[in-house]
C-alpha cells in the first residue's frame, strides 16, 4: 500500500479541457454579453457580473428516451396512506425539476461570473475593438488620499478598531492570557471547596492558581499599545474629478428600436471610457421631438413619441441643465447626440447657431452620430446627405472640439468612436 | 454494547481530528486488519492525497486520473467549479477508480474520521466490489486501463497536432454523442473477421458443390420465387455485416466506408471507454451498498475495540446517516432512489436474515435465512449478482415495508397515475419485480439497432429503434445524434421508430452536411 501525497502536484489538468470549453463557449458569452448589455444601464456597462449562457449551445445530445408520453412506472419510498388501486393527480408537468432523465442529469443554463475586465473584454470584442483607452484627456490632475493598509501610530480618527482587537486576540492567545471563564470557574470551585469543607490542599492550590491567574491578567493587559493600528492613506493623483455626459436623441417616430440600439451602444461606450478617465460621471438624458425634455434612462430609451422634429429644443434644454447644475468650471461637459439626421429645415439655422455660439464653448466635446439602418434595408447605396448632417457640416472646422459619423451597424460603433477622439487628442498634440 | 475501554485491541488510531502522514498509514493498517478479518479481496491500494483544486479536475474527467482532452470536460468543470464555490454542491470525500492497483483518492481537508471512512470505503468496500464482481470481471480489465488510458490520451493528443484540435473534436464530439450506443451487452459476441468469414464462404461453396444436382434445375419456380431471392439476398447481406448490431460505434468503426484509421481508432477509444464504464452502470446500487455496508462493519468494529474515540464514531455516524438518508417522495428533497439507501438497507437487511430470521424470510429466502454466516453471504451476492437481478433476488417483504415502497404507473393514455402496489402481501412480489426493472440498465438506454445498410447500393444507413411502452426518442437529440451519425458514417441515414407490432411511428432522417473526408 502507498501514500502518495499529490497535493504538490501541478493542479489545473483540467486548464487544456477549460481552455477548449471557453473557446467553444466563446461565441455564446460574447453572444451573452451583447444581450445582456443591451438591457443594461449604461453605467452598468463596464461592470462584470453574472453572464447566462443558454446550454443548448454547449448541450451534448444522446439518444435517450422521451421524458414525456406512453406509459411508465416509478418507485416511490415513503408511501404513508395510498393503498393498491388509488388514483393520482398527474402533477402539474414542467414544476419542479423537470427533465430530469432517467440518471438524474438534468441541465441547467450555464451561469459564468465575469469580472469587470473580462466583460469589457468581450463587450468591446462584440463591437470588434481592439483595445479601449490609451488616449489622454486632457484635464488637470488632483491629489486624493487611497487606502493603503495600516500602521502603529496616527489620528484617533483613523483608528482601526477591527484590526486593534485581531492584534489583541493574537497576543492574548500567545501568551495564554487567563480567560474570564477560566478565573470564574476557579473562583466558583473554590467556594464550593470551602462551603463544603473540602481538602485543605486542594483549597491552597486554588487560591494558588486564582492569584497567579490574577497576576497574570494584569501583567498581560486586554489590550497593550503595540496592538493598536490605525489606517492609512496614501495620496494618490487622480485625473480630473467629474464629467457630465449629456446624451440627446430624437425620439420622434422615425427612431425605432435598432436606431435606438445603435445610440445606446454608443452612448454606453462613451460612458465607458468618462467612466475609466474621471471619477465622476453624470449622465444627463435629454430627449426631443419638437420640444425637448430630460428623462430617466428607461424612458431615454424605451418611450417613442410622436411629433415634429425641432433639434434646437434639446439644445436649449441643455444649455438650461448646464446653467443650472454643472458649471463649466468644474465640469468637463461632453454631449453626444444621435440622430436619423431629420429636422425641421427652418430649425437648422437655429440650431447651428446655438451649437456654435453656446454649446461648443461649454463642452470638451461634441460628437454627433446619425444612425441609419443596415445596408440590407436601405434602398440606395449612397444617400444625400440628411438636414442636420449638411448643417452641421457647414460649421465643422478642426479647430472646434466637434465631430460627426455616421453608423448603420453595431460593429461601426467602436472604430467611429474610436476616431471622433482620436481627432481630437492627434489635433491637440499635432497641433500644438 | 460492548464496554469501551481505550485501546483494548491495539492503540487509539488516532486522537483528534487531525492526521499526517504517519497517522494515515496507521489508519490504514487499522482498516486494513479488519478488512483482512472479513477476508475482503481486494486489488492493492495506491492512496493519493489531494486538493479540492485536484478533486474538481478529477471529477471534469468522469474521475479517471488521465483522460484524453475535450471541451465537455471543461464544461463539467466549469459547471462543478461553480457549483463548489457558490456553496451548492459539496465535493465527494473520495474518488475511487476501477483499476490495479486500485487508485483512492482522498481530499485533504477531510478529517482523520473521514479518512478512516473512506479508506473503509472504498479501499475495501469498492475495491473488493470491483475485483470480485461478476460483471466487472467480464468487461473491464482492471490490469490495463490506467496503461489504456494514457495511450488514448496520447494518441489523441497526436492527432490534434497532426490533424488540428478542431477535426479531432469533431470526431469526438459525434462520437461521444453516440457513446450510449457504443457498448455490447452481450459477452462473447462477436463480430466475424475477414479471414473467418473467407473461410465459412468457401466451406459454404464446398457444401453446397457436394450437394450439388443438375436436376434442381428443372424444378419450376414457385411464384413469390424472385421476392424470396431478394429477401434471402437482403438476408446473406445483412449476416455478413453481423446486423443488426446495437453497437453503433462498433459497426462505425468496422464498416463506415469513408472514415480514416485515425478517426477509426478515435471511435475505437469513446467505444471502449464506454464499455468500461457500463458495469459502473449496472451496478450502481450494489456497489455503493457494498462500499457503504463494508465501511460501515469496518467503523464499527474500530469502535468496538475502542481503536476509536467516541468522538470520532459520533462523527463517522453523522455522516453515514447524511450517505444512507432516503427522502421520502413527497419530501422537497426527493431527488430519486439514493443507491447508498437502498443498497445499505438491503445488506443489512440480508445480515438480520442469516442471523436473525423471522419465519417470512424463512419462507421468502429458504437459502439464506438462518445460515449465520451474513459476510460469506454477502460477499457471495458481491460476486454473483448486478443491481436487477440482486433486487429481483433479495429484495424482501421487511425492506418493501421499512421503506415504504410503492408502485405508481403513469400511463399518458389515462388521466390520473394510479398505485399499482404497495408494501402489503399482494404488492411485495410486484414492487420487487418493478424495481428490478428500473434498474436493468438496458431499459434505460433506448433499444437502438443499425437494421440494414446496402454497401454496393445507395449505402443508406438503417436504424430502428424498438419502441417500449410508447416511449420514443427525445426528439431534438435524436436529431442531432442522427446529424452525427451521418456525419461519421457519409451517406445518408434513417432511424425509424417502431413498437413491437410493428406499427412505424416515427421516421427521422439525416444527410451528412460535412462529412469526414
Amino acid at each position: 500500500m502507498y501514500i502518495i501525497d499529490r497535493r504538490r502536484d501541478a493542479s489545473g489538468k483540467s486548464i487544456g479541457n477549460r481552455q477548449r470549453f471557453i473557446r467553444r463557449a466563446r461565441a455564446l458569452v460574447r453572444h451573452a454579453v451583447r444581450e445582456a448589455s443591451k438591457d443594461r444601464k449604461i453605467t452598468d456597462t463596464g461592470k462584470g457580473g453574472e453572464i447566462v449562457v443558454p446550454v443548448d449551445g454547449v448541450h451534448e445530445p444522446s439518444l435517450r428516451r422521451s421524458s414525456k408520453g406512453g406509459s411508465r412506472e416509478y418507485l416511490l419510498p415513503g408511501n404513508k396512506s395510498y393503498i393498491e388501486g388509488d388514483s393520482i393527480e398527474r402533477p402539474p408537468s414542467g414544476g419542479g425539476k423537470g427533465g430530469a432523465s432517467a440518471d438524474g442529469s438534468g441541465e441547467d443554463e450555464f451561469r459564468f461570473a465575469l469580472s469587470d475586465e473580462e466583460f469589457i473584454d468581450l463587450f468591446l470584442e462584440d463591437l470588434e475593438l481592439p483595445d479601449l483607452a490609451k488616449r489622454q484627456v486632457m484635464g488637470e490632475g488632483k491629489e486624493q488620499p487611497r487606502r493603503a493598509g495600516y500602521r502603529s501610530s496616527g489620528p484617533p480618527a483613523s483608528l482601526s478598531i477591527q484590526q486593534t482587537m485581531r492584534k489583541s486576540l493574537a497576543r492574548r492567545i500567545a501568551l495564554r492570557r487567563p480567560k474570564v471563564e477560566e478565573i470564574a470557574e476557579l473562583e466558583a470551585q473554590l467556594k464550593q471547596l470551602e462551603t463544603e469543607g473540602g481538602n485543605e490542599d486542594k483549597i491552597l492550590e486554588i487560591r494558588e492558581a486564582l492569584k497567579r491567574q490574577a497576576k497574570r491578567s494584569i501583567a498581560i493587559p486586554f489590550i497593550d499599545p503595540v496592538d493598536v493600528r490605525y489606517r492609512r492613506f496614501e495620496m494618490e493623483p487622480k485625473p480630473v474629478a467629474q464629467a457630465v455626459m449629456f446624451c440627446l436623441m430624437d425620439v420622434s417616430g422615425s427612431m425605432d428600436e435598432h436606431l435606438k440600439d445603435l445610440a445606446k451602444r454608443f452612448y454606453s461606450l462613451l460612458y465607458l471610457f468618462l467612466s475609466r478617465r474621471y471619477r465622476y460621471v453624470e449622465v444627463v438624458f435629454i430627449r426631443h421631438t419638437h420640444e425637448a425634455k430630460e428623462v430617466d434612462e428607461d424612458t431615454f430609451f424605451h418611450a417613442r413619441e410622436t411629433g415634429g422634429t425641432v433639434v434646437s429644443t434639446a439644445l436649449e434644454e441643455m444649455i438650461r441643465v448646464v446653467h443650472d447644475r454643472f458649471p463649466p468650471g468644474v465640469w468637463n461637459i461632453y454631449a453626444a447626440q444621435a440622430s436619423d439626421g431629420d429636422n425641421l429645415p427652418i430649425d437648422n439655422e437655429k440650431t447651428v447657431s446655438l451649437l456654435k455660439t453656446s454649446i461648443l464653448p461649454l463642452c470638451q466635446y461634441y460628437a454627433y452620430i446619425e444612425v441609419g439602418r443596415e445596408p440590407e434595408e436601405r434602398r440606395r447605396s449612397v444617400e444625400p446627405p440628411s438636414t442636420l448632417w449638411r448643417a452641421y457640416d457647414m460649421i465643422l472646422s478642426p479647430k472646434l472640439p466637434m465631430a460627426m459619423r455616421k453608423v448603420r451597424d453595431r460593429r461601426d460603433i467602436y472604430p467611429v468612436f474610436r476616431e471622433l477622439f482620436e481627432r481630437k487628442s492627434n489635433a491637440a498634440t499635432t497641433g500644438a | 454494547m460492548t464496554t469501551v475501554t481505550a485501546g483494548r485491541d491495539g492503540p487509539l488510531l488516532y486522537k483528534d481530528s487531525d492526521w499526517d502522514f504517519d497517522t494515515l498509514s496507521r489508519i490504514y493498517d487499522g482498516v486494513a486488519e479488519i478488512g483482512d478479518e472479513l477476508k475482503l479481496d481486494i486489488y492493492r491500494p495506491r492512496i493519493e492525497v489531494i486538493t479540492t483544486e485536484q478533486m474538481l479536475d478529477a471529477y471534469a474527467s468522469t474521475g479517471m486520473p488521465l483522460f484524453y482532452r475535450h471541451w465537455s470536460f471543461g464544461k463539467q468543470f466549469v459547471r462543478n467549479e461553480t457549483l463548489y464555490r457558490k456553496g451548492w454542491q459539496g465535493l465527494a470525500y473520495e474518488i475511487v477508480i476501477n483499476s490495479n492497483p486500485c487508485v483512492v483518492y482522498l481530499l485533504e481537508e477531510n478529517t482523520a474520521t473521514m479518512q478512516t471512512l473512506v479508506l473503509a470505503h472504498a479501499a475495501y468496500g469498492h475495491n473488493h466490489f470491483f475485483k470480485n464482481n461478476y460483471v466487472f470481471k467480464q468487461w473491464t480489465d482492471a490490469d490495463g486501463i490506467l496503461d489504456y488510458l494514457a495511450f488514448a490520451k496520447n494518441f489523441i493528443a497526436d492527432c490534434e497536432d497532426k490533424y488540428g484540435q478542431a477535426e479531432v473534436e469533431r470526431v469526438l464530439d459525434a462520437a461521444h454523442a453516440l457513446q450510449n450506443q457504443g457498448i455490447h451487452r452481450y459477452p462473447g459476441k462477436r463480430q466475424m473477421d475477414l479471414r473467418s468469414e473467407q473461410k465459412r464462404e468457401r466451406e459454404r461453396r464446398e457444401h453446397g458443390e457436394r450437394l450439388f444436382n443438375d436436376l434442381w434445375r428443372t424444378v419450376p419456380e414457385t411464384p413469390g420465387g424472385k421476392a424470396k431471392k431478394r429477401a434471402t439476398e437482403r438476408d446473406r447481406r445483412r449476416a455478413l455485416l453481423g446486423l443488426p448490431e446495437e453497437n453503433v460505434l462498433y459497426f462505425l468503426e468496422k464498416t463506415a466506408p469513408r472514415l480514416k484509421p485515425w478517426q477509426r481508432e478515435v471511435i475505437r477509444i469513446v467505444r471502449l471507454i464506454s464499455q468500461y464504464f457500463y458495469p459502473q452502470r449496472q451496478t450502481k446500487m450494489m456497489n455503493e451498498g457494498c462500499a457503504t455496508y463494508t465501511h460501515y462493519e469496518i467503523m464499527q468494529r474500530l469502535y468496538d475495540r475502542g481503536r476509536i474515540t467516541e468522538g470520532a464514531y459520533l462523527e463517522f455516524l453523522h455522516s453515514h446517516t447524511n450517505v444512507v438518508a432516503q427522502p421520502d417522495f413527497d419530501d422537497r428533497r426527493y431527488y430519486g432512489l439514493n443507491p447508498y439507501a437502498l443498497g445499505f438497507t438491503m445488506m443489512k437487511d440480508i445480515e438480520r436474515m442469516c442471523v436473525d430470521p423471522t419465519a417470512e424470510d424463512r419462507a421468502w429466502f429458504p437459502d439464506i435465512a438462518g445460515n449465520g454466516d451474513p459476510i460469506e453471504t454477502l460477499k457471495d451476492i458481491w460476486a454473483n449478482y448486478r443491481d436487477e437481478s440482486f433486487v429481483s433476488q433479495f429484495l424482501s417483504p421487511a425492506v418493501i415495508r421499512k421503506m415504504g415502497l410503492f408502485l405508481v404507473t403513469d400511463d399518458a393514455s389515462e388521466k390520473d397515475l394510479s398505485v399499482d402496489a404497495i408494501h402489503d402481501e399482494r404488492g411485495y412480489m410486484r414492487v420487487r419485480r418493478a424495481l428490478a426493472r428500473h434498474y436493468d440498465v438496458s431499459r434505460h438506454d433506448p433499444d437502438i439497432q443499425i437494421v440494414d445498410v446496402d454497401l454496393e447500393g445507395d449505402r443508406r444507413l438503417e436504424l430502428r429503434h424498438n419502441v417500449v411502452d410508447g416511449v420514443m426518442l427525445e426528439e431534438e437529440d435524436a436529431e442531432r445524434v442522427l446529424q452525427h451519425l451521418a456525419n461519421l458514417w457519409g451517406y445518408e441515414v434513417h432511424l425509424t421508430e417502431a413498437n413491437d407490432k410493428g406499427d412505424i411511428s416515427t421516421r427521422h432522417t439525416a444527410e451528412p452536411v460535412h462529412p469526414f473526408v
